[in-house]
């Protein structure tokens, strides 16, 4: 029997979301069935698609480029070409595997809508906004990308405001379509100048294969003001700081399911989008804009985690974590840009590999950790870190699942996390003999900073961790939390497994980049990243770093027996008592005597100040001494910089000027054709 | 043979590290007009430790018990990957410095949650504490170690030591003074000395590393105790051996990895004193003025990269 090839396999998956859409909103008033054949569907959908990334990128060259029409065309210049290229098999590869895993996932944390919300929009808009994702990385051209990504937004927003009672969640809701319609509005700009550049009007001069390598044919300005508009359109669905605002409030909002999915692929496609434009269309880049994305990779890392740790609402959290991981990502593409601006193509590679690989390492255990904290919710009803506590004893395997994702995010090893951002140290210790100019010193003070991010994200996830499932439950509700439904373990474990082969094995994985750095860099996979026979992933040097997570792995079991034969030498005869914990002589310990998330980050709050700029008020009441007080309010404030410093003074400017245009609108038809006048005129004039 | 320099090296972290931290307890007694511990006084304390009975916190998980394994191992692998006596660390091939800065952070990730596990407040003070200074400690001590990398052309910590042994490797090269005394100082942090947390005080409100470890007692103990000092031992071995490669055996004869063994043991002997007269000489810092000294170690490091810019 002959394999289907990929191309049909993407086929399957598409038609397989479209069917689920519909077929969850034919079911709108039985939610059993929208929810069965919804995310049935997605299943199905995502296992397909799994096959055909998997595919696209293992078949090489001769099959990558698989094409197809998706609609035979209605309007003249829009063509509905889909094509599952090196780079758009990856990204396919990611959202596929995590829909697989999510799909699962929602089977369970659905059910917890029976009754108060309709499932079946959820389900509709779910496999919609898949769809429209694994198009938006599969559209081969700029009509066909710009409605698919567009597509995207609003299901998106559909999705983040599909609890629309609370008002959290309108908030945010539409402060995510405004700021996403500005990153849109910059994309067209973008796209209008590489197809002016491209000079043609055939209905193939908007394609993407007539893009290739553009920006060497344009001119300086041009093709700077277009890496402008893209980075800061594919910037602000990235989240990139100070574009970012938007993200902490929308993904938190959303159903858990659907935060995985928004912070573990939606703003992948910024991450798409931007490795799409500047490797493949912008030609070899001037090294400003390099420098210009590791250094906003590096303030987003940095800030994002910063902003992360003063967080006590577990899902804004995590949010504020996807910031600094799309900050390490760009790290790794900026470094590439740089050595693509020197000529050294095979660094380029490895850079190139670093930002990718933690594409697909972030978007599995951030949806990880995001369906843990999905499943917390579930159980307790509070996104609130200070209610929790304990959660290990009642939620056993949703804990062990979160903890491996804690793992992978902090960057330790065995973990995948701590491979891909070996890798981006790799690149930028490298990085330092690649150019002669002051500008080197960048590469080391960047991994410095990657070196920040990496320890304040352990200390954010030991708070995270240790506060929400460690120690005595600090609520009623976290005292009666119940473990996860089956099918959302199911899930969860699936992306766990995926973030321990991911880390033990990264030189398997790693030869599925070598079809998309031929296409990006012109190179094959860099030599020496994989010796020993895979067991041992190197750098791009002979005599380079080198590190094997599955031989530390097994050396450690290996050194078990240590720790046991000192027992059965010297403890033979030992008891283990269980006692109460030391509670300083007092009659035992209550869980308001526990740390708590606040007190855990308050030293990083007071180094940082001048960043944070933290307010607290203290009120007491109290008969005789301050020391003895009756009641007791205590209220901390951090400033978010950037919403208080930028958005709201713009926010302000903007009405004010809305209000002085008020005036034009007078609502009189005379006046109304007068201005239509003078603008044709002033059109006429112009065009002559 | 590579599983023997493993067994050695295995042998030689285990025994030595005890030595090391006794020797300091010691001579900062002498230093104190005190008669102090006896040297080998650590030794018999992980001895009665490990044949004592256990008492649990009642709060504890799973979590709890698997701490102690964690951080014993994940801090000897990191052994493994330091050359200690021999140029080439038994396992270089593993890991080199990035993997052993993180095997080390993950056992401090274990640390601290198993500090915050038993519910009680000073452990969870004393992992929030822990976690900050490590999470300012980091940079500096990556960017020491960077500058080093850099000039060595690998982050093998055996091909940085080959190359500080190699002819072009100067000694006072400003770029390496500098990196030396950002890691100094990084190394007083991250083993918890004075003036960054006193290993000596069990004074509830001023200790990091003792307020984690309070709920834990017997064999648990015993190996984290351990564990702290091997983790002292190797990043004193990584402080003496990269920047003083000085009668590190490169040929693997019982001869010349007797007298390396020598070297070795001198130039950790002599960071022990340096370390002994910090602690004599200074107070312990407020909790908020420790960011200032490891400011401090940043931008030395800072500007030895710089001078690795300049003079190369």
């Amino acid at each position: 029997m002959e394999l289907p090839s990929s191309a049909q396999l993407l086929q399957f998956a598409l038609c397989a979301y479209a069917f689920g859409a519909v077929a969850s909103l034919l079911a709108l008033r039985h939610e059993r069935a929208a929810n069965a054949f919804g995310f049935g569907a997605t299943t199905l959908a995502s296992l397909c698609g799994v096959g055909a990334g998997l595919l696209g990128l293992a078949g090489g060259p001769a099959k990558a480029g698989a094409s197809f029409e998706l609609w035979p065309s209605l309007v003249p210049y829009l063509r509905l070409t889909v094509t599952l290229d090196a780079l758009g098999s990856y990204f396919v590869l990611i959202v596929s595997l995590l829909a697989l895993a999510l799909s699962f996932y929602s089977f369970g944390y659905a059910r917890g809508f029976y009754g108060r919300k309709n499932v079946g929009v959820l389900a509709a808009f779910y496999n919609a906004l898949l769809l429209a994702t694994t198009l938006v990385f599969t559209a081969s051209n700029a009509f066909f990308f710009l409605i698919a990504w567009e597509v995207m937004a609003l299901t998106a927003y559909c999705l983040v405001s599909f609890e629309h009672e609370k008002t959290e969640a309108r908030n945010a809701g539409v402060l995510y379509f405004v700021m996403s319609h500005i990153g849109s509005g910059c994309l067209i700009l973008g796209f209008l100048l590489l197809f002016q550049a491209a000079g043609s009007v055939t209905s193939d001069g908007y394609g993407f294969q007539t893009f290739h390598a553009l920006g060497d044919r344009m001119s300086p300005g041009r093709r700077d003001a277009a890496f402008l508009l893209f980075l800061f359109g594919f910037g602000t669905k990235a989240g990139i700081v100070p574009l970012h605002i938007w993200l902490p409030e929308a993904h938190p909002v959303a159903p858990s399911n659907v935060s995985a999915l928004l912070s573990g692929v939606l703003i992948k496609a910024g991450i798409y989008g931007l490795t799409r434009v500047l490797f493949d269309f912008l030609g070899t880049p001037p090294n400003w804009w390099g420098v210009t994305v590791l250094t906003v990779g590096t303030v987003s890392a940095v800030l994002g985690v910063l902003y992360a740790l003063m967080q006590h609402d577990l899902k804004r959290l995590l949010a504020y974590h996807s910031i600094e991981n799309i900050g390490i990502i760009l790290m790794g593409l900026g470094a590439a840009l740089m050595f693509l601006h020197t000529n050294h193509p095979v660094l380029a590679s490895l850079a190139l590999i670093a930002g990718l690989y933690h594409t697909i390492n972030h978007a599995i255990f951030k949806a990880l950790l995001f369906m843990g904290a999905g499943a917390v919710l579930h159980s307790t009803h509070t996104r609130d870190m200070e209610q929790m506590g304990g959660l290990i004893k009642r939620m056993p395997k949703t804990a062990v699942c979160f903890l491996i994702g804690a793992v992978a995010i902090s960057a330790l090893p065995p973990l995948n996390g701590f491979v891909s951002e070996w890798l981006t140290y790799q690149a930028l210790l490298q990085g330092f003999g690649t150019t002669g100019s002051l500008v080197r010193l960048m590469f080391p003070l960047g991994g410095a900073m990657l070196a920040l991010t990496g320890a304040l994200a352990a200390a954010c996830f030991v708070k995270a961790f240790g506060i929400t499932f460690l120690a005595q439950p600090r609520s009623e509700q976290a005292a009666q939390a119940h473990e996860a439904a089956p099918t959302m373990v199911l899930g969860m474990g699936l992306l766990a497994a995926a973030c321990v082969f991911l880390g033990l094995f990264p030189t398997a994985f790693l030869t599925l980049f070598d079809p998309i750095t031929r296409q990006l860099t012109g190179q094959p996979l860099p030599a020496f990243l994989s010796r020993a026979g895979g067991l041992v992933l190197g750098n791009t040097q002979e005599l380079g770093g080198t590190v094997s997570t599955l031989g530390m792995l097994l050396l450690g079991i290996c050194l078990l027996p240590i720790p046991l034969v000192l027992w059965l030498f010297f403890g033979r005869g030992t008891r283990t008592w269980i006692g109460p914990t030391w509670d300083c002589g007092l009659r035992g310990l209550t869980p308001a005597m526990e740390y708590t998330a606040t007190g855990f980050s308050k030293p990083i709050r007071m180094i940082f100040k001048a960043l944070f700029r933290p307010r607290r008020e203290v009120q007491r009441e109290y008969d005789y001494s301050p020391y003895f007080a009756k009641t007791l309010r205590f209220e901390s404030h951090i400033e978010e910089a950037f919403v208080t410093r930028i958005y709201r003074p713009l926010n302000r400017a903007i009405l004010r000027l809305s209000r002085r245009m008020r005036a034009l609108q007078a609502g009189s038809i005379q006046a109304y054709l007068i201005y239509i006048f003078i603008t044709l005129l002033l059109l006429l004039i112009f065009a002559l | 043979m590579t599983v023997v320099s493993i067994i050695l090296q295995l042998l030689l972290l285990l025994a030595l590290s005890p030595l090391v931290s006794g020797c300091i307890r010691n001579w900062k007694a002498k230093l104190q007009n005190r008669r102090g511990p006896r040297v080998w006084q650590p030794y018999l304390d992980l001895a009665k430790f490990l044949s004592k009975d256990m008492v649990i916190s009642e709060h504890a998980s799973w979590v709890f018990r698997a701490m102690p394994y964690v951080l014993f191992i994940s801090t000897l692998l990191a052994g493994l990957m330091m050359p200690l006596v021999s140029a080439a660390a038994p396992v270089s091939l593993f890991g080199g410095a990035l993997a052993f800065v993180g095997l080390l952070a993950l056992g401090r990730f274990f640390l601290a949650l198993g500090g915050l596990d038993p519910a009680s407040a000073f452990g969870g003070m004393g992992s929030s504490r822990e976690m900050t200074i490590a999470a300012i400690a980091e940079p500096a001590l990556m960017l020491a170690i960077f500058t080093v990398a850099i000039t060595a052309g690998s982050t093998n910590l055996t091909q940085m030591l080959v190359a500080a042994q190699g002819p072009t490797w100067k000694l006072l090269n400003p770029a390496h003074v500098l990196a030396f005394a950002a890691l100094f100082i990084v190394l007083l942090a991250e083993t918890g000395r004075i003036p960054v947390d006193n290993p000596a005080t069990h004074l509830e409100l001023t200790m990091i590393h003792e307020a984690m470890i309070l709920e834990y007692s017997g064999r648990y103990l015993a190996l984290i105790e351990w564990s702290a000092a091997i983790k002292q031992l190797v990043l004193m071995a990584l402080l003496v051996n990269i920047f003083f490669p000085i009668g590190i055996a490169t040929a693997m004869t019982p001869s010349a990895l007797g007298l390396s063994l020598l070297w070795f043991v001198a130039k950790l002997l002599a960071v022990a004193g340096a370390v002994v007269l910090v602690e004599t000489t200074n107070a312990k810092l407020r909790l908020f003025r420790v960011p200032d000294l490891l400011s401090a170690a940043f931008i030395l490091a800072t500007l030895a990269l710089l001078s690795t810019f300049l003079f190369q």
